[in-house]
C-alpha cells in the first residue's frame, strides 16, 4: 500500500492529555507524524499535525474516532504534499500591539502582503482585561524588499497601533 | 573533509585540548579554514564538526552585512581560536541560529551580548580578546561545539520572542 500524507486538524475544549491520547491512537495504528503545532486559543485546544499513513482519510478518521468522541474533538483531514525539508529562514519580525479593535490583523497583513512580505509564522493574543482588551500580534517572515519598505507600509496604521519592525539575523555556525 | 551532522555521536562530548602546536596542526587549520569558506553561510566552524575532537575553531564575519541595506556587521576579521576559554559574559540577547551540522533547522537561542575570552594561536601563543553582538554569538556557538553542545541544546521556544532586542 502507498503511504499518504494528511493534514489533520483537531479543535475542541481544552483539557489535559489530548495530545498524548491522539498521538497514541495514531502511533498504534502505524501512522507517523511530520511537523505539528498545537496552540491553546482562548480556552480552545487546537492542533494541526502532518500525518503519514498507509490507507485513506476514512481509515484515519476511524482510527481517531474513539479518541475524538471521548474528548469531544472536531476532526478535519486534508490530503497534502508533505514538502518537508524546505524551511524558509525568516529575516524580519513585526511586533504589533494596541487597544483591541476589529481589523488589526487584516490591515497589518494587508500592508505586509502589498510589500511582498512572505509570512512564515504568525500568532496573536487578546490580552489586557475584559473591559480594556489589548491585541498583541507577532509576525515573522521573509521580506523581499527589506525592513525600510515594511516600515513605510505600516506607517499609515501607526495612529491606532504601535509596531516594531526588526531584522532577524540568523547565525549559521 | 565533510561536515558531520546531528545525531552523529562524534559531535558529542568534550574535545581534547591542543597540546602540540606543530606543522600537522597548522596544515589542518589551513584545510579547515578553506573548507569553512566552501560552506554556504558558514561564519564559523569547529574541529569536531569535521570529526577532529580537538579544541580548535575559526570564526570569520569579514564582509558579512545586515539587512537589505547591507550594513556591515562589526567584527575583528578572522579569529583562530585554539583552546579558547570564555572568561566573562555580560548581557543577554535572543537570536536565531542555525548550524552546518543541523541542516534545515533554525531556532532561538539566548547568548551573552559581550564576552571576554582567551585563546591560543597556531604557534601556541596566548591572546586576550573581547567581542560583542553577532560576533560574540558566533564565538559562543563555536566554543559550544568544543564542549559537545549544539544550539539544539540551548533552544528556547519559538513563541517566546517578546525579548526586546538591543537598539541599533
Amino acid at each position: 500500500m502507498m503511504s499518504n500524507w494528511y493534514m489533520l486538524s483537531l479543535v475542541g475544549r481544552d483539557q489535559s492529555g489530548i495530545v498524548s491520547q491522539v498521538t497514541a491512537a495514531l502511533y498504534e495504528a502505524g501512522a507517523a507524524l511530520g511537523e505539528t503545532t498545537m496552540m491553546r486559543l482562548g480556552c480552545n485546544f487546537t492542533i494541526m499535525m502532518m500525518v503519514e499513513m498507509e490507507g485513506d482519510a476514512e481509515q484515519l478518521t476511524t482510527t481517531l474516532q474513539p479518541v475524538t468522541e471521548q474528548l469531544g474533538l472536531h476532526l478535519h483531514i486534508d490530503a497534502i504534499d508533505p514538502g518537508l525539508h524546505q524551511h524558509q529562514i525568516p529575516d524580519l519580525r513585526v511586533v504589533v500591539h494596541g487597544a483591541d479593535r476589529p481589523g488589526i490583523v487584516s490591515q497589518v497583513t494587508g500592508a505586509l502582503a502589498e510589500s511582498g512580505f512572505d509570512v512564515t509564522d504568525l500568532g496573536s493574543q487578546v490580552a489586557g482585561s475584559v473591559s480594556a482588551p489589548i491585541y498583541v500580534l507577532i509576525i515573522e517572515g521573509v521580506a523581499q524588499q527589506g525592513e525600510e519598505v515594511i516600515h513605510q507600509a505600516l506607517q499609515p496604521l501607526s495612529e491606532n497601533i504601535e509596531f516594531r519592525v526588526e531584522e532577524i539575523e540568523t547565525l549559521i555556525g | 573533509m565533510e561536515i558531520l551532522t546531528y545525531p552523529d555521536e562524534r559531535l558529542k562530548g568534550e574535545a581534547l585540548p591542543v597540546e602540540q602546536f606543530d606543522d600537522e596542526l597548522r596544515q589542518f587549520i589551513v584545510e579547515l579554514d578553506a573548507f569553512m569558506r566552501t560552506q554556504p553561510g558558514g561564519s564559523g566552524i569547529a574541529a569536531p564538526q569535521v570529526g577532529r575532537k580537538q579544541r580548535v575553531c575559526i570564526v570569520d564575519l569579514t564582509g558579512m552585512t545586515r539587512g537589505k541595506r547591507k550594513k556591515p556587521i562589526p567584527n575583528q576579521g578572522r579569529l583562530l581560536l585554539i583552546n579558547p576559554e570564555i572568561t566573562e559574559w555580560d548581557g543577554f540577547e535572543l537570536g536565531r541560529e542555525g548550524c552546518m551540522s543541523v541542516p534545515d533547522y533554525t531556532g532561538n537561542v539566548i547568548r551573552a551580548t559581550q564576552i571576554r575570552f582567551t585563546a591560543q594561536d597556531e604557534w601556541g601563543e596566548l591572546h586576550h580578546y573581547e567581542s560583542e553582538g553577532f560576533e560574540a554569538r558566533a564565538i559562543q556557538h563555536e566554543a559550544d561545539h568544543l564542549d559537545g553542545l549544539l544550539f539544539l541544546d540551548r533552544l528556547v521556544s519559538r513563541r517566546s520572542d517578546l525579548f526586546q532586542r538591543k537598539k541599533r
